[in-house]
């Protein structure tokens, strides 16, 4: 079996590659099938319905936003009602300040609602993926490189408790994968 | 009269990739572009318009060593250019928006191939926006009082003005563009990371990245983000404009405070935005042969977003004047039909030239297929956007309650050479982006080509009851 990265390291995962996005997604519905769970499949583009062939939940990154949302509905509330209504009560035009000129900090709210939301959205879900970071096993292999282009790939990682060199290699060549290969950690 | 048959191929959804193009043609034909050295022609437009944006920049130097006098204006035209350009611009981002928003929300899957660059568009014309509401203030080294932070007075600011509304509508805006825009770059900033060849280029397009790799447990949460952050754009950029509208809309000006400003601005922010992506796209797409990714079709569709909003911003010319008699207001009247007969009738009817009757010709295919009337129209919009800025703001001001403070207004060079100096700096940064980053979203164009989908080819092959079984099944 061909090998990529220093073969004395650890072992990551049994990775493979797959024709098509058709190929790909019939080949994690196999994989699923044979109760494997770490594991992944990598694509140039996200594959509609992929999360089912692979079956994995929906991302909970919404559940983020929304504590993030809320978070900045909270900071633009107490950063307007309390200086205006509170601290320094700045009368403009014989206005009122007290709590019924709510309308008034409307367009804040929104504005700080938003702006928390999506850098929960951004950030948060670099964090669920474990990003950003300098390296990954898969990218000692060469072939791997055609990802981001138009290569389908699979890999089975070597934690995953059904793991086992001969009867992982024999489901991927069952599911049509070429270029089997185990990719070391470093 | 067509035959049926001709008919029936019309109706015929067009391809989104024409030429049955590989995946690897796209990765190629758009990602080369940053690769290889930059044309001639890039060096010439560079050279051009970064020496404009330089002009802007001495222009702004003078206007802060010498104070806001260098501007033209006076009593009672306190805002002219400086408010005008920032409304234009800022409109102008609005189409990079709804393009990469609401046209994903809505399932436009035709946006793919024009939506990086407009997005970029709209960073852009934030950017150039910025700069005039910052340095029309005066006293520059005061800008910070925009911030929500008590002054040595322990007073703050007001929160109720539409003013500071403005401030963090503006900066939520670029913020929120800058995070959406970098989100959709990373999948192609990985695509030429893999094929960097230099050092320099693997450790900077490395970098930026972030190390994606393509997994699917990573497109998952990504496809969550970037969903989430559509859903926030669009009310987000329903706001934007809002807000910038509620700068005038509360304030008692007659012209100014009416109740349909904010749509009114919306629609014509979406008008002038995408004949701004026009603009740029048209010859970007000329120069890079990238006619195959940003069809006739695409151009068609935004011909037609131009004539409907285009038609909207007209609607609401008319229902301006309708209101001004119907309310009954002397004052409004009188400054509804100074408009449009007083001394400045020459812009608003430039206005209502470039924006109601040029979009019109896009009622026929022939206008909206052929390259060149489209540029031309997009000109008309983009020059009939700014009149439009111009005319609400000067025409409201400069005939005051009392006629002892009437008075016009006359730009300085230094108006005109700042305003002129941010289309260098506009196109500027373009050029620096189409230079560097790729200006077509590569992996989102091959998720719309036919075989991207995993159920693609099944009609073909004698196992598709099977297989269409087993996918209803899960």
């Amino acid at each position: 079996m061909e090998t990529a990265g220093n073969t004395q390291s650890q072992l990551f995962a049994m990775a493979a590659e797959v024709p098509s996005a058709t190929a790909l997604y019939h080949a994690a519905e196999k994989v699923r099938d044979a109760g494997y769970t770490r594991w992944d499949v990598y694509s140039p583009f996200p594959i509609h319905g992929m999360d089912h062939a692979m079956g994995l939940k929906k991302s909970w990154l919404s559940a983020l936003v929304f504590i993030g949302g809320i978070t900045g509905l909270t900071i633009a509330a107490l950063l307007q009602f309390y200086p205006s209504s509170i601290e320094y009560p700045l009368v403009v035009a014989g206005k009122p300040t007290n709590f019924f000129t709510v309308p008034a900090f409307f367009p804040i709210m929104f504005e700080l609602t938003v702006l928390l939301s999506a850098f929960t959205a951004t950030f948060g879900m670099l964090a669920l993926n474990g990003l950003p970071r300098w390296n990954h096993p898969l990218f000692n292999w060469d072939t791997f490189k055609k990802v981001s282009d138009d290569g389908f790939f699979l890999a089975i990682e070597s934690t995953d408790p059904k793991f086992d060199e001969e009867s992982t290699r024999a489901m991927l060549e069952s599911v049509g994968a070429k270029h089997i290969t185990l990719v070391y950690a470093d | 009269m067509q035959s049926p048959e001709a008919a029936a191929e019309r109706i015929k959804r067009a391809p989104l990739v024409t030429n049955n193009r590989p995946m690897s043609w796209i990765t190629n034909h758009v990602a080369s572009v940053t690769e290889k050295g930059a044309p001639m022609w890039w060096w010439i437009a560079f050279t051009v318009s970064a020496s404009l944006a330089l002009v802007s920049f001495f222009c702004i130097a003078y206007l802060i060593s010498t104070g806001v006098g260098v501007w033209g204006l006076n009593h009672p035209v306190g805002w002219a250019w400086d408010i005008t350009n920032f409304v234009f611009w800022i409109g102008i981002g609005h189409a990079g928006t709804l393009i990469s928003a609401i046209l994903f929300l809505t399932r436009q899957k035709w946006r793919t191939s024009i939506n990086r660059a407009a997005e970029a568009m709209t960073l852009f014309a934030v950017v150039c926006a910025g700069i005039f509401p910052a340095v029309h203030v005066g006293r520059i080294w005061m800008v910070w009082f925009l911030a929500p932070v008590p002054n040595s007075n322990a007073i703050w600011q007001n929160f109720r003005s539409p003013l500071l509304w403005d401030v963090f509508a503006v900066s939520t805006y670029f913020t929120v563009s800058v995070l959406f825009w970098y989100t959709g770059l990373v999948p192609d900033l990985a695509t030429l990371r893999d094929r960097a060849k230099n050092k320099l280029r693997k450790f900077f397009y490395g970098i930026a990245a972030l190390g994606w790799r393509g997994g699917n447990r990573q497109w998952k949460h990504y496809e969550m983000a970037y969903l989430i952050l559509a859903g926030l754009s669009t009310p987000l950029v329903l706001s934007v404009h809002s807000v910038v509208s509620f700068d005038f809309a509360t304030s008692v000006i007659p012209g100014w405070h009416t109740t349909i400003f904010p749509p009114y601005f919306v629609a014509g922010a979406i008008f002038g935005g995408f004949a701004m992506v026009l603009t740029i796209m048209l010859p970007a797409r000329a120069i890079f042969g990238l006619h195959d990714l940003i069809t006739d079709d695409h151009v068609d569709k935004m011909c037609k977003i131009i004539l409907l909003t285009g038609s909207i911003v007209g609607y609401a010319y008319a229902m301006e004047f309708f209101i001004a008699w119907y309310g009954g207001n002397a004052f409004e009247q009188y400054a509804f039909i100074n408009r449009a007969t007083g001394p400045y009738w020459w812009a608003y009817w430039a206005m209502i030239f470039c924006n109601v009757v040029a979009p019109q010709l896009f009622w026929f295919r022939f206008f909206r297929r052929h390259v060149l009337w489209v540029f031309v129209v997009c000109m008309f919009v983009n020059a009939g956007m700014w009149f439009e800025r111009f005319v609400i703001i000067v025409t409201s001001l400069h005939r005051d309650f009392l006629p002892s403070s009437w008075n016009m207004f006359y730009p300085t060079w230094v108006d005109i050479w700042t305003f002129v100096g941010t289309f260098g700096i506009f196109l500027s940064l373009f050029l620096l982006f189409i230079r560097w980053l790729p200006m077509i979203c590569i992996f989102e164009v091959k998720a719309v080509l036919p075989e991207a989908d995993p159920h693609h080819g099944h009609d073909d092959h004698h196992h598709a009851p099977a297989a269409a079984l087993k996918g209803a099944a899960h």
